[in-house]
Order: C-alpha cells, then sequence, then structure tokens
C-alpha cells in the first residue's frame, strides 16, 4: 500500500542533502523523492536544479525520459499489468482488457475514488508463471481474470468506521 | 535437533503465496508438536513446481510442489517432515527431479540450496574460492585466465569478455569501473534477476575478481527498478560482505580496495543497452552513445569501464576456482560453457535450466518443458527477447549457439525462449514489437523514433485491409531502414521479429485483425 508521506519544501531538500554528494546523483534523488511521497512534486524541481548545478529543463528532461517517475500522486495501491511477450502468451492481453473494463480507467489513470492507479509494465522477471502483476511492490503470478476480481477486492476491502 | 524445512523466497515463489506457506507450515508444525526451522532458501529455478518446499533428511533433500497453503496439513500429516512420498505433491529427492538432473549447473551450481543471505552457506558451497584464487594473481593473470574459459558476454552481444577486460586494463586512468548491467529487460528472462535474489554473492565475488582484474575500485550494479526484491537482497547481501571483508578497503586482507553499490534504472527499457545504461548512471536521460569510443576506453563519467550483464560476471568465480579449462570444456565452436535458458510464456514446465551450448531448442521445449501450457499444438517460439525472431517448426532443431543462429538471422541474446501456442496471431505480435520499440526508444535515432510509429501504424493498415500490398512492400522497406540506418539495436533490431512474422507466417497479415480470412 502507498505509504506516501505529505511533502514540503524544507522535506525535500532533506533528501536531496542526503544524496547530492554522489557521483550521478540525479536518479538516487529523484527515486528518493518518490519513494517518500509517493511522486515527484514539480517544486522539487528548481530546488534539485540548484542543488546539482543543473537547468531545471535537464532535471524535468530526466524525469519525463523515464516511465517510473510521476509527477502526480498515484492512487493508494498502485496495479502494474504486464504487457511483455511471455504473459502475451498467457492471455495478458484479455487481463488487460478485463482489467481496464472493471476499473474503468486506462494505463496512467487512476479510479476516482482514488483507490487503483493503473499502469503498464514490460516484464516483471515471472515469466514462466504469467500473466504477471505487480501490486505496490508485490508480484503476483497466474493472474487469470478472476484471480484479478479478487484481488481487487481484497485491496479495497477496508474496515468500516464504527461509531462509539 | 529440530527438522529443516526450506520455503524458497525469490519472486517467482512469493508471487505464487510462499510467504502463506511458510507461516502455515511453522504454525501446524508446532501444533503437532514438530518443530521446525525453517530457512528461506533461494529457488531451484523449477518455475513451475514453485513454490517448491523441501525437506531435508538424513538421506537428502526431498521436495514437494507446487505446494498451497491449503495441501500443508495433509502433506504433514502424510509424513513430509521424514521425506515420505506418500503425497501427490511428493516429488522424491530433490537432485533426482529429471529436469534438474540432466542441467549442467556451473554458474547456478548453488542456486535455491543456500540461503541467499548467509555468508557461512556460500563459502561452505565454495564461495569466495575464485576470489581468493585471483587475489594471489596479477592482474594480467586473471585476464588471462578469463580469456582461456572462451566466455562470451551473455547479455546478448556475445563479445568476449576477456578481450573487453584486456582493453580496460590496458587503458590507464586515475579511476575505472566495473559496472553490472543488471537491467533485464527482455521479457522471457529471469536468470538475472535468480542470481541476485537467490545467489547475490556470487554476483559480488565476479564483479570484486573483474576489479581486480583491470584495477578497477568501484563497481555499480545498475539495476532495474521492477526488481524491488532483488534490491533488497543485493542491498543486505552487499553490507554483510562489507562486514566480512569480502568488499571494502581491504580484501580479504590484501589491502587492495572494492567498493560496490546497487543504483536503480527507472523503466526504461534502452538501459540496458550499455551507453544508454551509463549516460543512466551519470543522472542523464538515457540517450545511446555514438560508438566510438568505447566504454573500455570512455566510459562511465568518462573512464575505462567494464559493462558486463550479470550472467557474465555470475560466470567468473567459477572460472577462477576451477580453472579456464574445466569452463571451456563445455559447449560447442567458439560458443563455450554454458547457457542460462529461461524456458517461459505458453509451456507446462517453464523455469531455468542451464546446459552447455548446443542442445537444440526442440529438446529443450519438449524435453524440458514437455511442450505448451494449454495443451494446444505449439506454433512459434521467439528467443531472445523483444527484439529476437519468431522461429517456426523448421528451426526448431537450431543447436542452441551463437554462430548458428546468426546464420538465421536470429539470436541467443540473453536465453529467453518464449512459446506461444497455435491461437497466436502473428501479425499482432508483430505489431507489439513495433510498438514495444515507440514507447521504449530513446528518440536519438530517426530510423527507430519514427521508424517504430509508422511501422504501427502500416501494420495497422495491413491488418484493416487497406492496401494491403502496397503496405505490405512498405513494411519490408521500413524494416529494412530501421536495421541498416539505427543507432543501436533497439531499433536495429526490432524489425527481426516483424520480419520472421512477416517470413514464417505470412497468412497471419492476410486476414482482417478480427481473425476472419479476406
Amino acid at each position: 500500500m502507498n505509504k506516501s508521506q505529505e511533502w514540503s519544501l524544507q522535506s525535500i531538500q532533506t533528501e536531496i542533502n542526503a544524496l547530492h554528494h554522489k557521483p550521478g546523483a540525479l536518479l538516487p534523488i529523484l527515486h528518493a523523492l518518490q519513494d517518500r511521497f509517493g511522486f515527484i512534486p514539480s517544486e522539487a524541481i528548481p530546488l534539485i536544479a540548484e542543488s546539482l548545478q543543473q537547468t531545471r529543463a535537464e532535471v524535468h528532461g530526466v524525469i519525463s525520459f523515464y516511465h517510473h517517475f510521476r509527477t502526480t500522486p498515484p492512487g493508494r495501491h498502485v496495479v502494474q499489468i504486464c504487457r511483455a511477450e511471455a504473459c502475451q502468451s498467457v492471455g495478458a492481453r484479455q487481463l488487460e482488457a478485463h482489467a481496464k473494463a472493471r476499473l474503468g480507467v486506462d494505463y496512467h489513470q487512476t479510479t476516482p475514488d482514488r483507490e487503483i492507479t493503473l499502469e503498464a509494465v514490460y516484464c516483471l522477471g515471472n515469466c514462466a508463471c504469467g500473466p504477471s502483476i505487480r501490486v505496490d511492490d508485490s508480484v503476483r503470478g497466474r493472474v487469470t481474470p478472476e484471480a484479478f476480481d479478487a484481488l481487487l477486492d481484497e485491496l479495497q476491502t477496508r474496515p468500516l468506521e464504527v461509531m462509539a | 535437533m529440530s527438522i529443516r524445512v526450506f520455503v524458497p523466497r525469490d519472486t517467482t515463489a512469493l508471487a505464487l503465496g510462499a510467504d502463506a506457506i511458510a507461516n502455515r507450515l511453522a504454525r501446524e508444525a508446532a501444533a503437532r508438536g514438530e518443530p521446525i526451522t525453517l530457512v528461506r532458501n533461494g529457488s531451484r529455478g523449477l518455475a513451475w513446481l514453485e513454490p517448491l518446499v523441501e525437506v531435508e533428511t538424513p538421506t537428502g533433500r526431498f521436495a514437494y510442489g507446487p505446494v498451497t497453503s491449503a495441501d500443508i496439513p495433509a502433506l504433514l500429516e502424510s509424513g513430509m517432515l521424514e521425506g515420505s512420498v506418500n503425497h501427490s505433491l511428493a516429488l522424491g529427492p530433490t537432485e533426482d527431479i529429471d529436469y534438474l538432473a540432466r542441467q549442467q549447473r556451473l554458474t547456478f551450481a548453488r542456486i535455491g540450496i543456500t540461503d541467499p543471505l548467509s555468508i557461512d552457506d556460500y563459502r561452505a558451497h565454495s564461495g569466495f574460492v575464485g576470489l581468493e584464487a585471483a587475489l594471489a594473481l596479477e592482474p594480467q593473470g586473471i585476464v588471462e585466465e578469463v580469456k582461456a574459459s572462451g566466455l562470451r558476454g551473455r547479455g546478448g552481444a556475445a563479445f568476449p569478455t576477456g578481450i573487453k577486460w584486456q582493453t580496460v586494463l590496458d587503458t590507464p586512468a586515475d579511476q575505472k569501473y566495473i559496472v553490472c548491467n543488471a537491467d533485464e529487460g527482455d521479457s522471457g528472462t529471469f536468470a538475472d534477476r535468480l542470481v541476485m535474489e537467490c545467489d547475490p554473492y556470487m554476483l559480488i565475488e565476479g564483479m570484486t575478481i573483474a576489479g581486480l582484474a583491470v584495477k578497477a575500485t568501484q563497481g555499480y550494479i545498475y539495476l532495474r527498478s521492477e526488481y524491488p526484491l532483488a534490491k533488497e537482497v543485493l542491498d543486505e547481501a552487499i553490507a554483510r560482505a562489507e562486514q566480512a571483508g569480502f568488499l571494502g578497503e581491504n580484501l580479504c586482507g590484501s589491502g587492495r580496495a572494492f567498493h560496490l553499490e546497487v543504483r536503480l534504472g527507472a523503466g526504461a527499457y534502452i538501459c540496458g543497452e550499455e551507453t544508454s545504461l551509463l549516460e543512466s548512471l551519470e543522472g542523464k536521460r538515457g540517450l545511446v552513445r555514438f560508438k566510438p569510443p568505447l566504454p573500455a576506453i570512455e566510459g562511465l563519467f568518462g573512464r575505462p569501464t567494464v559493462v558486463n550483464n550479470v550472467l557474465s560476471l555470475a560466470a567468473v568465480p567459477f572460472i577462477l576456482a576451477e580453472g579456464a579449462e574445466a569452463y571451456a570444456s563445455h559447449g560447442m565452436g567458439r560458443s563455450r560453457g554454458t547457457l542460462a535458458l529461461q524456458l517461459a510464456g505458453n509451456v507446462q514446465r517453464g523455469g531455468l535450466i542451464e546446459l552447455a551450448f548446443g542442445t537444440t531448442l526442440r529438446t529443450l521445449m519438449e524435453e524440458f518443458g514437455g511442450g505448451t501450457l494449454s495443451g494446444k499444438p505449439l506454433r512459434a517460439v521467439q528467443v531472445g527477447g523483444p527484439l529476437g525472431a519468431y522461429l517456426p517448426e523448421a528451426q526448431w532443431d537450431l543447436p542452441l549457439d551463437y554462430e548458428a543462429f546468426a546464420a538465421e538471422s536470429a539470436v541467443l541474446g540473453h536465453g529467453g525462449v518464449v512459446m506461444f501456442d497455435e491461437s497466436v496471431d502473428m501479425a499482432e505480435q508483430a505489431r507489439f514489437s513495433m510498438e514495444f520499440c515507440k514507447v521504449e526508444s530513446c528518440g536519438k535515432c530517426t530510423p527507430c523514433r519514427i521508424g517504430s510509429t509508422r511501422g504501427v501504424e502500416v501494420i495497422d493498415r495491413i491488418r484493416a485491409n487497406h492496401n494491403r500490398e502496397d503496405n505490405l512492400a512498405l513494411l519490408h522497406d521500413l524494416c529494412e531502414t530501421m536495421v541498416d540506418g539505427s543507432l543501436c539495436a533497439m531499433g536495429g533490431m526490432t524489425p527481426f521479429p516483424v520480419q520472421s512474422a512477416l517470413k514464417y507466417f505470412p497468412d497471419d497479415f492476410q486476414r482482417a485483425a478480427n481473425g476472419d480470412r479476406s
């Protein structure tokens, strides 16, 4: 589950300061920010640029080049569906269509209740037991449409608040 | 002493519920008054049997699989903890499982046997013997050993590893680097992941030996972000190796240094291309560089750099420990040693199969794989990842050898073998190859950046029966342009699966996308 913290300029700067001395520090900094806040706030760009003596355009260029980095907050869970060949051969295309229909969103979109962000991924390295999906940091194998529905129910079950 | 029970914790076993099995086993065994010692080992690579639970007995380890949590009570009741084979999931002694017994495991000799993070386990299974041998040699002596082994790059290009190392050794510099390409992005491949999750010290040892060979003191493992578990395992293994003196300022008390750090990629397939990878490590967009200069001369931060695949580096400890001849005695022609094949896709018995070069694809798919998972006839097989050709039945008797594949415009690549049954639409697969290139192109050169977009459009027009013959001619022409004009293998090889689909499965391009013959 997404355990992201609220960001602040100060907390962003703290993450940058912890890593900016490393050779080739930009990717490690971007990972640290996304791991902590769930995404890379646009306000981070000038701070990173200043710390690394780069232009804002360079930092923005790197963020937008890599599929992994996001600039808007994700839903409570990120679900990635493998679209690569090994999974295709055991029904990933059907699973993909099913997931989009069930969630009512396309790739790179989040359900209106902000529960699930759907993403495509090209290989999770579980190619002998596909179709594979990744839910946050855990991979699941042999995911049929029925298994996908069961998983969604599990993810979306939250205890109701009971009035004392 | 309580009985040792092994429940693997690699990504595949976990993806199929290994954690729940481990928990339930511990609970139920305790409730029965039979306390066990749980070991979370790596995977044996028999993916179709995962989660594969093993029990240690006086006569060796006995296997059970594929186990689900619900099977645990009955398995315990059947006498599993004594190695009993009175249950339908009982497989007998692990080492006797045919799939495993028929392999030639040199690189993967330890995998699944040990606790991946235990240095004691690693040492008890010949770990760090190669490093000790390397420490007794001069750098040139290490390079000679790797040259004599005949080891060629396992990432796909198959360049002789020893020659690359020689270039770096011969190039003077104030700092040199060892970079491990762990951006295993090819669909159908998971051998690098297994090394990193299940035997991380082997990679650490291989990189350290490389560092000693070329006088590099800093190494980076460039790991794809899709492998979070490998990151966790490697980080912990590096910390423990430093603690134990197998990494750091003073390797095994020799006074020589090697430092290692894991760097995460960020979901860009192109960063598996070595120059793009180096750009990414430097904190830039992963744009492919022009060659020359070669990375061996001007690589990371402009310094001489060895860039090797995980499997190339993982083969090195064996070569140093057992001698070049022991490695080179396996294989055929110029392909020496063993190849880690990964059988995937629509297959009954998928998994990791390490064999000497020279076996045929058919042997692999039928005798090991047992045919398709669906039970329908096998129709096409893609070898070597998304840039590899689709091979029809006429080519399944090809020996797995770099040169034999190259002669048929096919590639072994990283050893991924993805099987498709008769339901596959090869025009759709060809479209996907172009679509994948469109998504993953770094954008530096025009044939790849624009060609892939146009490729998707042209295939769509063919499938919609719009000027079919003209568009087929255009697609052939476009493929040629991409092969001849692209800067790197991404654009230069994307046409391979497309051209092979056109050549061997032309009927699929003669029907509409909805499957009707036109």
